[in-house]
C-alpha cells in the first residue's frame, strides 16, 4: 500500500492512506456522485448529447467529467446462473429469498451500473510521467493536478492506462479527480461519496475499505454471483493496487476497464537501455560513415 | 490475438454469450476507447524529425571536422543550429498553456523522459550554438573546444529520448515497440542528418554524408519493418489508415531518393539536393506513420483489452481482478455487518440477517 512518495517524503505530516472502495452491485444509476462532484469542484458543463448507449451520456472520464457512471444492459439466462448445478441455482433462491440480492437482477435481464472516478495508483504513470511537477501525491496519498504549475504537455493523458485525465478544452491544461482534497484537508468526505444515496461509493482509510470489500466480495460470492470479483484490490497487480478500488459484477472490460492495466514504470529501465544502446549505435554509424571511407 | 471485436452497440450480444466457455471475444463497453488517444498535435513529429535532424548533425559536423573535411562540418553546424533553434518553437506551440514552457525546468526526473530530453535539449541547443558560431565566424574559441564535443555527444541522446518518450505510455503499440523504436529513431536522425547534409554540400565534399544516408537510408527501412513485425497483432495500426498512408509514402520517398543518390548523387549537385529532399521528407513522414499508429492503438479498445485478456487467459499474468475472498477469519455469514457501515434501508438490514442455516 506504500507509494514512492507516502508516507516516506511526509514524515510526521502523513495521514492515513485514503480511497473509495465502490461497490456496484447495490448502485442504482442516479448519477447523483457526477452533480455532486461537478457542482462542489465547479467542473466545467460536458453536455454530448444522447449516445445512445444505454442511459450514459456522459461517455467517460475526462478532464470535465471525474465521475462517470457506466450502464450495460445484460441478458442473463432467469434463474439458473452460468452453468450452476439445480441444487446451487436452490441454495442460491434460498439465499436470495433471506434478502440478499444485487438491485439489478431480474426477468432474465440485468442492468450494471458502475460509478468510475480515477483510480489514485499506488504506482501512477501520470505522476512519473509528468515533467513539471504539476502531478505529485498528497499526504493523503491520492495523486492530485497543480493547476497553477501544469502547462498542458499533455504526458499524462496517453501514460494513464485507465484513461482518466484529459486537457480541458479552451484553459489548455489536464485536469482529474483529487479526490477532494480540500475537503480532506478539512476531515470531510468527498462530494461524490457524501451524495451517493445507497453508500456504492464508499470513502474511508484503505486499509479498512479493502477488509469490507473483502466481506462484500465473500457474500456475493455465496449469494451465486461468480464473477463478482474486486478489481484493484492488491499490491502486487500491475499498478500496485489503487487508490480507488471497485467491487464487479462481470469482468472489467466490460464497463470501460482494461484487465490487466500495468503501470509503464515497470519497464522504463528498459525503455532507457534500449535508447541508450540506440543512442551509442548512432555514434558509431556517424563514425563509420565519417571515417570509414574516403574523405 | 485472433479475435472479433465487437464495436459500439455490440454489448448486448457479446454479453449474451456470458456463461459460453471462454473464447477469444473481446468484450467493451458500447466500443468505447479504454485509453486516451494523446493530445499532441502535428508539431510533436515535427519535433521528432527536427531532433534528429540536429542531434545527429551535430555528431556529424564534430567528426568531419575531426576528418578535417571543414566544408562539410560548417554545413553539418549550420542545419543542427537551424533544427535544434526550430524545436523548442514547436514543443511550445504544442503546449496547452505555451507561457509555461519554463515550467519544463522546474525540475529533473528520470522517470519522465520528457523532462530529461527538456534538460537534453536545453544543453544541446546551447552547446550547438556556441559551436556553429565558432564553425561559421571563429568567435568562442575557448567555450567552442568544449561545446563542439558536447554538442555531438548529446546530440546522440537527443535523437532517441523521444522514442523513449513514446514507449513510455499505456499505448500498446508504442508501448510494445519499447526495443525497436529507439532504433528507428535512431537510423531515422542518421538519414535526416546525411541527408540534409548532401543537399547543401558541394559534392565533392560530401563522400562521408552520402555514405551515411545510404547506410541509414537501409537502416531506417529494415529497423522500421523489423519493428512492425516483431510486433505481431499490436502492430496492426500501421497496417490502416494514416499510419499505414504516411508508412508507405516514407518507403518510397526513402527508397527513391536513396535511388537518386547512389545514381547521380556523386556527380550532380542538383541530383544530390533532390535526393536530400527526397530522404528527408521521407525521415518524416516515417515519423509521422509512427506517431499516428499511437492515436489509432489508444482509440480502439480491441488493442488494450486483447491482449491483456489473452495474457490472463494464458495464466501470464494474474489480471488485476479476484474472484476469491481473501478473508483470514471462517467465511462470514452472508450480510456481515462490516459489509454495511450504514444500513440505510430495508433490503440492508434483511441483508442483515443469516441466510443460510448454520
Amino acid at each position: 500500500m506504500q507509494t514512492v512518495a507516502w508516507p516516506s517524503s511526509y514524515g510526521d505530516a502523513a495521514k492515513p492512506r485514503v480511497g473509495f472502495f465502490t461497490d456496484t452491485s447495490v448502485c442504482i444509476g442516479c448519477k447523483a456522485c457526477e452533480v455532486a462532484c461537478k457542482e462542489y469542484n465547479q467542473v466545467p458543463s460536458s453536455i454530448e448529447g444522447f449516445t445512445g448507449n444505454s442511459y450514459d451520456n456522459t461517455i467517460d472520464l475526462g478532464a470535465n467529467t471525474w465521475r462517470h457512471v457506466a450502464f450495460i444492459e445484460q441478458r442473463v439466462p432467469a434463474g439458473v446462473l452460468e452453468g450452476a448445478s439445480l441444487v446451487q441455482s436452490a441454495q442460491r433462491g434460498e439465499v436470495i429469498d433471506g434478502g440478499v440480492q444485487t438491485y439489478q437482477e431480474g426477468d432474465g435481464f440485468r442492468w450494471l451500473m458502475a460509478s468510475d472516478v480515477c483510480k489514485h495508483c499506488t504506482h501512477a504513470a501520470c505522476l512519473d510521467v509528468c515533467p513539471t511537477g504539476a502531478l505529485f501525491r498528497t499526504e493523503f496519498g491520492t495523486v492530485v493536478v497543480q493547476e497553477d504549475v501544469c502547462n498542458g504537455c499533455g504526458y499524462c493523458v496517453p501514460a494513464c492506462p485507465f484513461g482518466v485525465l484529459d486537457q480541458r478544452e479552451g484553459d489548455g491544461r489536464v485536469w482529474k479527480c483529487t479526490l477532494c482534497y480540500d475537503r480532506l484537508k478539512d476531515d470531510k468526505e468527498p462530494a461524490c461519496a457524501q451524495a451517493c444515496p445507497t453508500n456504492s461509493i464508499q470513502f474511508g482509510e484503505l486499509s479498512e475499505l479493502r477488509e469490507r470489500a473483502e466481506h462484500r466480495l465473500g457474500q456475493l460470492q455465496q449469494a451465486g454471483q461468480p464473477r463478482a470479483q474486486l478489481y484493484l484490490a492488491d499490491d502486487d497487480d500491475g499498478i500496485g493496487g489503487a487508490g480507488a478500488f471497485f467491487l464487479l459484477l462481470d469482468e472489467p472490460e466490460v464497463y470501460g476497464l482494461p484487465p490487466d492495466p500495468v503501470d509503464t514504470r515497470r519497464d522504463l529501465k528498459e525503455i532507457w537501455a534500449a535508447a541508450g544502446v540506440a543512442a551509442a549505435a548512432l555514434g558509431a554509424t556517424l563514425l563509420a560513415a565519417v571515417f570509414g571511407g574516403r574523405g | 490475438m485472433n479475435v472479433t471485436h465487437h464495436g459500439m452497440g455490440d454489448g448486448a450480444s457479446a454479453d449474451s454469450r456470458a456463461g459460453a466457455p471462454a473464447g477469444t471475444e473481446i468484450r467493451t463497453y458500447h466500443g468505447q476507447p479504454v485509453i486516451k488517444e494523446p493530445i499532441w498535435t502535428w508539431e510533436i513529429p515535427c519535433y521528432f524529425f527536427t531532433g534528429g535532424l540536429a542531434g545527429a548533425s551535430a555528431g556529424l559536423a564534430y567528426m568531419s571536422s575531426l576528418r578535417g573535411n571543414d566544408v562539410l562540418a560548417r554545413r553539418a553546424w549550420a542545419t543542427a543550429l537551424a533544427s535544434v533553434a526550430v524545436s523548442p518553437a514547436l514543443l511550445t506551440s504544442d503546449l496547452g498553456r505555451p507561457r509555461r514552457v519554463m515550467n519544463m525546468l522546474r525540475m529533473f526526473k528520470v522517470t519522465s523522459p520528457m523532462s530529461v530530453g527538456s534538460w537534453l535539449l536545453s544543453a544541446s541547443g546551447a552547446s550547438t550554438a556556441i559551436a556553429a558560431a565558432h564553425a561559421w565566424t571563429g568567435s568562442f574559441a575557448g567555450a567552442a573546444r568544449v561545446a563542439r564535443p558536447a554538442a555531438a555527444l548529446l546530440g546522440l541522446p537527443l535523437s532517441t529520448y523521444t522514442a523513449a518518450l513514446v514507449t513510455n505510455t499505456a499505448v500498446p503499440v508504442w508501448h510494445g515497440s519499447r526495443r525497436l523504436l529507439p532504433f528507428v529513431f535512431a537510423s531515422g536522425a542518421a538519414l535526416s542528418a546525411g541527408a540534409a547534409a548532401v543537399a547543401v554540400t558541394p559534392v565533392r565534399h560530401a563522400r562521408a554524408a552520402r555514405r551515411l544516408a545510404l547506410v541509414s537510408a537501409a537502416l531506417e527501412l529494415g529497423c522500421k519493418e523489423l519493428m512492425e513485425r516483431r510486433l505481431g497483432d499490436l502492430g496492426e495500426p500501421y497496417k490502416h489508415a494514416a499510419s499505414f498512408k504516411f508508412g508507405r509514402l516514407g518507403q518510397a520517398l526513402i527508397a527513391g531518393g536513396a535511388g537518386v543518390l547512389y545514381g547521380r548523387g556523386g556527380r550532380s549537385r542538383a541530383a544530390a539536393a533532390v535526393a536530400g529532399a527526397m530522404l528527408c521528407a521521407g525521415a518524416l513522414s516515417a515519423r509521422w506513420s509512427v506517431f499516428e499508429a499511437g492515436f489509432q492503438s489508444a482509440a480502439d479498445p480491441k488493442y488494450v483489452v486483447g491482449p491483456q485478456r489473452d495474457a490472463i487467459r494464458r495464466g501470464e499474468r494474474r489480471g488485476a481482478s479476484r474472484t476469491e475472498p481473501h478473508i483470514s477469519a471462517p467465511q462470514p455469514a452472508v450480510g456481515s455487518p462490516a459489509t454495511a457501515p450504514a444500513v440505510v434501508d430495508e433490503q440492508r438490514e434483511a441483508a442483515a440477517r443469516p441466510a443460510t442455516p448454520r
